[in-house]
């Protein structure tokens, strides 16, 4: 482990360039063994840049990097093992059709041949489960196993590996509120064994509960270091965006009115023959915002591609003004849009717009015929690329050049592209799906009071998240998805994190599940 | 009853005499799509390497650096394509492709300059060439009813590259399961990515296993012109690396499953070479162009669907790229 005194990661002066883009910009950092440090930064400000930097994957242009006193030169991830640095990414590096075992044995096989190894791996693994409490059958196929478990794989292997210093990316994405507790155990059991972390995060809730220091990126640079008990989530919310931000959504009491859309006993079966919506039954009201929580992969895609009508009904039906949609009587996305209901996709890369089209030809996807847009033959390309500047400048989409690829706009801007072409329809009903996933604080606010507006407009909000922050502060319900089924139901104000995370892994004891339908 | 005995011993005598190059290309295939390379240039590798084989032993006289040179031209092609679609990240099927054409047109070009036969190499005496090894005592028990005939026809009596085909199944198996390499080699084809984070190279288990693909296939393609043929005829190799990647297919990339499919389009090509002509009983004289084309027929119904899904590795037919 860390050698006595010496802070287990020193950096000075890492620059990274990728391009005309300057990802890193004199970076130092200081990490003192035995600590957990948290560093916080939007998406974009160079954090991933520099853990890849200290582990391996991308070479600084300049710059020195010391590890455990000792000046090293990082060449490759094998270097990096090799000077006691693991890291957990964020897409876990698991091969799915593996055991754990073997997944742990990958590059530490101990010899050409693997029975050796593995008899030695398997001993040495029940050890680390049992020093850190990381519970998991070694012989279980990894790709059977649940998100949780696989990040625990992740955490044996760079323990195998000897691991003292441990880089984890933006690791509860995944992962529910209780799981996540669960992590922050493990990571505080490792920190009393003289393990060093390194906690990447754009969560800053995560940095408060369980770091020591936090260090703040903006634009590739640090722009503040704060020991965590000595600061505060605004603080660091406003270090990281460069100027005071809104965290908490303000918002009056919702005014919920008629029903626009009634879900009664609905089924959606996948191409696999898995049932992925299983019998769900709500109402969604004019002039409220109902939030549908879950860890991701329990079936709101599934919901939301089936409200869309994107993706036929199996089983039940499907009221929207008065017209019902039945597995007999489908409707397909155009004609769903038809009865006023606007949908902004979970992915804007797939589904939301094409990457490979201008900014102006995404912007009126699913409208392309309305006379607005198209006369008989012709697209009024003009009249478009009008109406997308217009937009660009209501939604603040920057940079504002209608003629500038899909691709090239960062993930806020697409999204608030997006979002212009779906909310200035003047929807009944809106559907959205992740709308926050992979967009910046700053553009989270605009976006969050853009749908408070929505709802106030008496516009029907159905908001699908994996982010529980975003559900509690945005949802005037919650209804909780777990394999397919709704549940529980909570009102928004009486929400808090912990009951709707018990629900989320449906840990929840039975009589305190609200009945949904409330 | 005797007659027919002895009719299906040597049927499946001849099944194995032609299985064999299947297995050794169906292997090689089956080791580089494991690393997540799709290698559709086997058929190039193996008709090279025959035209190599049998160029170098009618030269020198001697069939080991017959050998040599196949596997030589073989590994080389092979490492081309490493060269295109993992350094260069170019796209795996074309580059496969190119490598055939290529192939079946320099192939029959060199032989016409070197050795003006129209395309083929001189006739090899058997001094260069693979012979059959008769195992102890094979001709005193070829006599003893039914044992004697399977001893005799079946186990004895083929070339050494016969043998060592055979032998390359559980060896294969060996490596892909119980060994590092092996453990890396199938990690490679599943999740380079994961592969790369553990602090192993992607791109030299790639060119690795390229390389001992280029082994097997130039192991297969020698004993085309030297120990099953005599010589080199242009386009000798006849599909025969496109029937390895059905049993490799077929077989679900697993050695024992994948022998098993090499020897049942190998029976039914020896089958079809028996029934030239013949009248079969209720039948009436089966075409043999049917018969021909069964592998290929049973490879379409099996990759439709029918027996069971048959999933490649994740990643292959996808370059690794870094992305962070």
């Amino acid at each position: 482990m860390a050698a006595s005194g010496a802070p287990a990661i020193v950096l000075r002066g890492i620059n990274k360039h990728f391009g005309p883009v300057h990802a890193n910009r004199e970076v130092s950092l200081t990490v003192p063994a035995g600590t957990i440090h948290g560093i916080v930064g939007e998406n974009g400000a160079g954090k991933s840049t520099l853990m890849s930097i200290l582990y391996g994957f991308y070479q600084a242009d300049s710059g020195e990097i010391e590890v455990a006193g000792e000046a090293r030169r990082i060449a490759s991830p094998e270097d990096a093992i090799k000077a006691g640095i693991g890291m957990v990414h964020q897409h876990f590096m698991l091969v799915d059709v593996f055991t754990v075992l073997e997944n742990i044995l990958l590059g530490a096989e101990g010899g050409p041949l693997l029975a050796g190894g593995l008899a030695a791996a398997r001993a040495e693994v029940e050890r680390l489960e049992r020093d850190y409490g990381l519970e998991v059958d070694p012989d279980a196929v990894v790709g059977e196993l649940p998100v949780g478990l696989r990040q625990r794989v992740e955490l044996l292997k760079a323990l195998y590996r000897g691991a003292g210093i441990l880089i984890l990316d933006e690791p509860t994405g995944v992962l529910t509120p209780q799981e996540a507790d669960r992590l922050f155990e493990i990571l505080r059991s490792m920190r009393e064994r003289g393990v060093t972390i390194i906690l990447i995060t754009h969560k800053l809730r995560e940095i408060m509960a369980i770091t020591d220091n936090v260090s703040v990126m903006r634009a590739g640079e640090i722009v503040a270091e704060r020991a965590t008990a000595e600061t505060t989530r605004e603080e660091l919310a406003e270090l990281m965006v460069g100027r005071p931000v809104l965290l908490r959504v303000e918002k009056t009491a919702a005014r919920p009115a008629e029903v626009v859309l009634q879900a009664r006993d609905l089924t959606v079966i996948d191409d696999k023959g898995v049932v992925r919506v299983d019998h769900v039954d709500f109402t969604l009201r004019a002039g409220e915002i109902v939030g549908i929580a879950g860890v991701s992969g329990n079936g709101q895609s599934e919901l939301l591609e089936a409200l869309s009508g994107i993706r036929p009904l199996d089983g039940g039906e499907l009221v929207v003004h008065g017209t019902t949609i039945t597995p007999e009587r489908p409707r397909d996305a155009h004609h769903m849009r038809a009865l006023n209901l606007a949908h902004v996709p979970e992915d804007r890369q797939r589904m939301g717009l094409v990457p490979a089209f201008q900014a102006w030809e995404s912007a009126i996807l699913g409208y392309q015929d309305d006379p607005q847009y198209t006369g008989p033959v012709f697209l009024k390309i003009g009249a478009i690329v009008g109406d997308t500047t217009a937009k660009m400048a209501r939604f603040d989409v920057r940079p504002a050049e209608p003629l500038l690829g899909s691709a090239n706009f960062s993930g806020g801007n697409q999204q608030k592209l997006v979002l212009a072409r779906e909310i200035e329809r003047q929807p009944e009903i809106l559907l959205v799906g992740q709308p926050t996933r992979g967009v910046d604080i700053g553009a989270i606010e605009f976006i969050h009071r853009r749908l408070i507006e929505m709802r106030d407009g008496c516009c029907g909000v159905l908001l699908v998240s994996v982010e529980l922050d975003e559900i509690l502060s945005l949802s005037d319900r919650i209804l909780v998805m777990f394999e397919g089924r709704i549940v529980g139901e909570v009102p928004g104000a009486e929400a808090d994190a912990r009951t709707i995370g018990l629900m989320m892994a449906n840990a929840m004891p039975d009589e305190a599940t609200v009945a949904a339908d409330g | 009853m005797a007659e027919y005995y002895l009719l299906a011993v040597l049927t499946l005598d001849a099944t194995i005499r032609v299985s064999t190059p299947l297995i050794l290309a169906a292997l090689a295939g089956l080791v580089v799509e494991r690393s997540g390379v799709i290698d559709i240039g086997l058929e190039g590798k193996m008709l090279a390497a025959a035209f190599a084989a049998a160029a170098a032993a009618s030269l020198t006289g001697s069939v080991w650096l017959g050998l040599l040179a196949g596997v030589v031209v073989s590994v080389l092609l092979a490492l081309l394509h490493g060269f295109a679609c993992i350094t260069h990240r170019g796209n795996q099927i074309v580059s496969g492709v190119a490598i055939n054409i290529v192939v079946a047109g320099l192939t029959v070009l060199l032989g016409i300059s070197w050795f003006e036969r129209g395309g083929q190499t001189p006739p090899l005496p058997n001094s260069a060439r693979f012979n059959a090894i008769t195992f102890p005592g094979a001709e005193a028990v070829a006599e003893v009813p039914i044992l004697g005939a399977l001893y005799a026809e079946l186990v004895s009596g083929h070339n050494i590259l016969v043998y060592l085909a055979f032998l390359a199944v559980p060896a294969v198996w060996w490596l892909v399961y119980r060994t590092r390499f092996g453990l890396r080699l199938r990690a490679t084809g599943e999740n380079p990515a994961a592969v790369d984070t553990a602090g192993i190279s992607v791109v030299r288990m790639r060119y690795l296993a390229l390389v001992l693909c280029g082994i097997l296939c130039g192991i297969a393609g020698s004993y085309l012109s030297t120990g099953h043929g005599a010589g080199f005829l242009r386009d000798m190799t006849a599909g025969k690396g496109f029937i390895a990647l059905a049993a490799m297919i077929f077989g679900k990339w697993r050695p024992v499953p994948v022998l098993f499919a090499c020897l049942l389009f190998g029976f039914l090509d020896a089958v079809a070479i028996r029934l030239q002509g013949v009248e079969v009983p209720l039948l009436g004289e089966v075409p043999v162009q049917f018969v021909q084309a069964l592998p290929y027929i049973l490879t379409v119904v099996v990759l439709a669907g029918f027996i069971g899904q048959a999933i490649a590795p994740r990643a292959s037919g996808l370059p690794y790229v870094k992305e962070h």
